[in-house]
């Protein structure tokens, strides 16, 4: 299952301090694992509790999309507006182990795809099938890149993450991965479309 | 991408004010009148979600304001839902009342209300409910309505049961068990109507629904699974689809237990006729009388080898092909899965899965899909009495030496290693020799790897190995280049003039034995190169590559381990081999500065720390570290190292620790670490020059007085250097040091340890004392124990 899907930035951001990373999109799945510790928490506690999980997240991501971006030493082309699957194309990828209680209660593999200054996360249990779960992390990817046309200078992904949660709903309902090929992934994607339409 | 307006959106969303945030509350809760929503509206709801969620705490909403929403949920609208659901998440849970509310008001649940529920459940009861809620839905729609609606029921139990299994009762989990059998292999074969069947043509003349396709266009002949396709879907298609997306998880969390309970089930579907007989398990027929948790193992196993058989089409398009690969992973794994249940479906699987290793060894482009090969090679083989040598020869052989750029292999490698590590290192003879193959994977890419090694790499130091290991690892930064340079080899095959001076080497026949050393696969070929300098050379300009600079941050976390570990398997012999290496390569490291200060410092902790452990290795060694100290040139490029050699010197080079600890011994030592500290102190040292540093020579003093406190003819000649030093100070600043408090501790250092030498006895005593004194156990010591003592005296004062 995938724990949770996070859209952030990966490059410095003038607001914060140096390595840490802005989350703009998250959305976790299932129920709150706090609820299973022994520790009593009220919902404040816990809803605290799981942003700053999602901040230790995203914070390991953009440390590992620097580190590899300065190792393969490349340049990054700045794609625009309608240039999508060029920006997919020329995205690093990657695959960071979260240990167990840093900070999920489990051991969890957090794959990661930085295309430009963004950041799309996938965490998932570590026994998930990371070949179906890096696949549905590029098309979600695309499908966020071009709904909410992030390779723009809009904020869209502030003001219509309501398209992130229908998308993730079709796609990757409560973080279930499914084995979708293309006629099945058509018929979804078409009804994504049509809620987009609106 | 992430602009300033961005970052002042969200501002603006937390800095909010009280009275303002009350103001877009009423008037949100007016344009939330009526049934439909404006677009303002919904503009204002997404607003308010961005302001909830941009707040680090809880943001409560209005009691109203809150009912409007929770109303919503139940709204036909999916715009609504998700809206009320994404702002409802971000805030207070819904009190109990509500909660039954919306469980009642909303039946079936829709997945935005359910996602509500699911993400402020307080606890294991509420999200049994919820199981129990859920299910009765499914239970209930059997026959009506689209079950398209209900998709979102599996995965919601999925994810509950990654956390909680016991939220379902042994009723549902049957209950589900015989509903995934449906699904999963009773699932119609003909096409749904596809979303545009209408046309012009449509009339009384119904057109026969067409059977289902293979993803290479054939007609399918067997049963329904997810690399089937048509124009249109069933319900029951969609939730075979569903089913088999949660099938492993469900398996791994439900053992089958056989308890031989074989009460035959009456009311499935397999009795309807026409039910599709599989061609591939012709033992299918019996599986009928089976419990409903081995039948559905059974339909699984049946599932998997279908797919297996599927992904050997040849795919139209790339996702398809991507996902033919995704399916055999998640087969072979739950084919291993089902056999650890079952050891007898071994005998079944293992045909279908030598096929299938048969067919992909040799292309690596399938390499992701033969580590569950491997692992189920390494569960069952043994049973199955199967050769695995050309499973591990690909695992441990090709992999790393041809894919170490490829992250995720990498990274799913690595966790096959650390989840096997046990079994490996008692049946996979090549697993401890492979490990200049499996450093590749962390020399090309050790942020990400670095953690995986630091489990791994225990497993890996063997008595055998350790030599040639600790030279690997010192070399990690000269194999990080010689991969680049692979790379750019095959990818530039014609040297372009001007271009890298180390590709040039890389590819010139003198050099080659240098580079191949560095590229082998397996260890027992020798410890290390003799030429390592001139490697260290023609990689010059590779210190600045930020690859190989990662790589050599990464070493000095895993030269500690290496040492904790090898102090636990090694011998004295090895031990000592083992000080001689370092003293040996301390000035031999790839030219990168931060990487040889760390090492050094890393070297300098444990050569403390082997020796204090057995301190006749000092005696044993006693040549080699005698000849580094005495090398003046040591003195200044490796002050570290040459501290601590000093000062174990000094420290251990006694009788007392080792009885073949002559006084020639002594004395030629003792001459040694005189005539280096004669000459860093002389006054012939240009002005100008770089200093020793002042613990060097502190060190180097304590050390001359301990060896001469062992031999007593030795304490003239330190007393009169000690008695000199004191007085060239007093006569101003020198040459060797620069500081006046540096100088100032020097010579108080001095002045002490003259002040203990005019006392040989007392020097003796404080300078190499016995080891019942430095190891002081007072409170063991019955003879010396406060209380004990205390106890006698009292009894002694109280008697009358």
């Amino acid at each position: 299952m995938v724990r949770c899907f996070l859209i952030h930035t990966v490059c410095p951001v003038s607001t914060l301090g140096a390595g840490e990373s802005r989350v703009l999109y998250s959305r976790v799945f299932g129920p709150d694992e706090a609820i299973f510790s022994d520790q009593e928490m009220t919902p404040e506690e816990r809803r605290l509790l799981q942003k700053e999980k999602l901040a230790v997240v995203a914070r390991q991501v953009r440390s590992a999309v620097t580190l590899s971006r300065e190792a393969s030493g490349r340049l990054m082309a700045e794609a625009l507006l309608g240039e999508e699957a060029l920006a997919l194309q020329e995205a690093d990828s990657g695959v960071a182990r979260l240990r167990a209680g840093d900070p999920f209660s489990g051991e969890m593999s957090a794959l990661w795809l930085g295309v430009q200054s963004l950041g799309f996360t996938l965490v998932c249990e570590a026994h998930e099938n990371l070949l179906l779960a890096e696949g549905t992390l590029r098309n979600l990817s695309r499908h966020c890149l071009e709904q909410l046309h992030l390779l723009g200078q809009g904020s869209e992904v502030l003001l219509r993450s309501h398209r992130v949660d229908a998308l993730l709903n079709r796609l990757l309902p409560h973080g279930q991965l499914l084995f979708l090929n293309h006629r099945f992934a058509q018929s979804l994607e078409k009804e994504v479309a049509a809620y987009m339409a609106k | 991408m992430f602009s300033h307006g961005s970052e002042s959106l969200i501002k603006q969303a937390r800095e909010i004010q009280e009275s303002e945030l009350k103001k877009f509350y009423s008037r949100l809760i007016k344009l939330l009148q009526g049934k439909d929503l404006s677009h303002e509206a919904v503009d204002s709801l997404q607003r308010l979600h961005l302001i909830l969620s941009a707040n680090k705490f809880i943001t409560k909403l209005s009691p109203e304001l809150h009912g409007k929403v929770v109303s919503l949920l139940s709204s036909p609208s999916e715009q609504h839902q998700v809206l009320s659901s994404a702002v409802l998440r971000e805030t207070l849970p819904p009190s109990g009342q509500e909660l039954n509310n919306i469980s009642e008001k909303i039946n079936p649940l829709n997945s935005h209300a359910a996602a509500l529920l699911l993400s402020q459940a307080r606890s294991r009861t509420d999200l049994s409910s919820l199981c129990a809620q859920l299910l009765r839905s499914l239970e209930s729609r059997q026959s009506e309505g689209p079950t398209h609606a209900s998709t979102h029921t599996l995965p919601i139990l999925n994810t509950i049961l990654t956390h909680s299994p016991e939220c379902l009762t042994d009723d549902h989990v049957t209950l589900l068990s015989k509903k995934l059998v449906d699904w999963l292999r009773y699932a119609s074969i003909t096409q749904g109507s596809g979303s545009s069947s209408s046309g012009f043509f449509t009339g009384p003349r119904s057109r026969q629904p067409a059977p289902i396709a293979e993803l290479d266009g054939t007609v399918s002949g067997d049963f329904f699974t997810v690399l089937c396709v048509g124009q249109g879907f069933t319900d029951d298609q969609w939730m075979n689809v569903y089913s088999f997306s949660m099938l492993r998880h469900w398996l791994l969390t439900y053992h089958c237990v056989s308890n031989g309970n074989t009460t035959a089930d009456t009311d499935d579907r397999s009795e309807v006729d026409g039910s599709v007989v599989s061609m591939v398990s012709a033992t299918s027929s019996s599986s009928r009388l089976l419990p409903p948790k081995e039948r559905l193992r059974e339909k699984a196993f049946q599932y998997c080898q279908r797919l297996i058989e599927q992904s050997d089409r040849k795919a139209h398009k790339r996702t398809d092909v991507d996902l033919q690969k995704a399916c055999l992973v998640e087969a072979v794994c739950m084919l291993d899965c089902v056999c650890v249940e079952d050891a007898s479906l071994v005998y079944r699987a293992f045909p279908c899965i030598k096929a299938l290793f048969g067919r992909l060894s040799s292309d690596l482009s399938f390499a992701r899909v033969l580590l569950p090969i491997a692992q189920f090679y390494l569960n069952h083989g043994e049973m199955a009495a199967v050769d695995c040598d050309s499973v591990w020869k690909l695992v441990f052989d090709r992999f790393p030496a041809e894919m170490f750029n490829d992250n995720f292999l990498a990274h799913e490698l690595l966790r096959f290693l650390r989840l096997n590590l046990e079994s490996l290192q008692l049946r996979v003879q090549q697993y401890t020799q492979s490990f200049p193959n499996l450093l590749k994977l962390l020399a090309w890419n050790s942020p990400a790897m670095v953690d995986d090694f630091v489990d791994l790499l225990p497993s890996l130091v063997t008595t055998g190995t350790a030599v040639e290991l600790l030279h690997t690892l010192l070399d990690l930064p000269c194999l990080s280049a010689t991969l680049i340079l692979q790379l750019r080899s095959t990818c530039m095959p014609i040297s372009e003039p001007g271009g890298l001076m180390s590709l040039d080497a890389f590819r010139n026949p003198s050099f080659r034995g240098l580079f191949l050393f560095l590229l082998r696969a397996e260890s027992g070929s020798g410890d290390t190169i003799e030429r390592l300098s001139t490697l260290h050379d023609l990689l010059s300009e590779a210190v600045e590559w930020p690859r190989v600079v990662q790589c050599a941050q990464a070493v000095p976390v895993l030269l500690h381990i290496f040492f904790n570990t090898v102090v636990t398997v090694a011998n004295e012999k090895l031990l000592s081999h083992l000080i001689l290496v370092m003293l040996e390569r301390s000035n031999l490291l790839l030219d990168i500065p931060e990487y040889i200060t760390e090492t050094h410092r890393v070297f300098s902790c444990h050569l403390l720390r082997l020796c204090k452990l057995h301190p006749c290795l000092v005696v044993d060694q006693s040549r080699e570290l005698r000849e580094f100290a005495g090398t003046i040139a040591n003195v200044y490029n490796q002050e570290e190292i040459y501290t601590h050699v000093v000062w174990v010197l000094g420290e251990y080079l006694s009788v007392s620790y080792d009885s073949r600890c002559s006084v020639r011994l002594i004395t030629s030592c003792f001459e040694t670490l005189e005539a280096v500290l004669f000459e860093v102190t002389s006054s012939s040292t240009p002005l100008g020059a770089v200093c020793p540093a002042p613990r060097v020579i502190t060190t180097l003093m304590s050390a001359l007085a301990k060896l001469a406190s062992r031999s007593h003819d030795l304490i003239p000649r330190v007393s009169l250097f000690l008695s000199k030093l004191r007085t060239v100070t007093r006569g101003g600043p020198v040459c060797w040091c620069s500081d006046e408090d540096d100088l100032v501790s020097i010579v108080t250092r001095g002045e002490e340890l003259w002040s203990l030498l005019k006392a040989p006895g007392v020097a003796q005593s404080v300078l190499t004392p016995p080891p019942h004194v430095i190891t002081p156990k007072w409170h063991r010591d019955t003879n010396l124990a406060m209380p004990l003592q205390l106890r006698a005296l009292t009894n002694l004062t109280h008697s009358q």
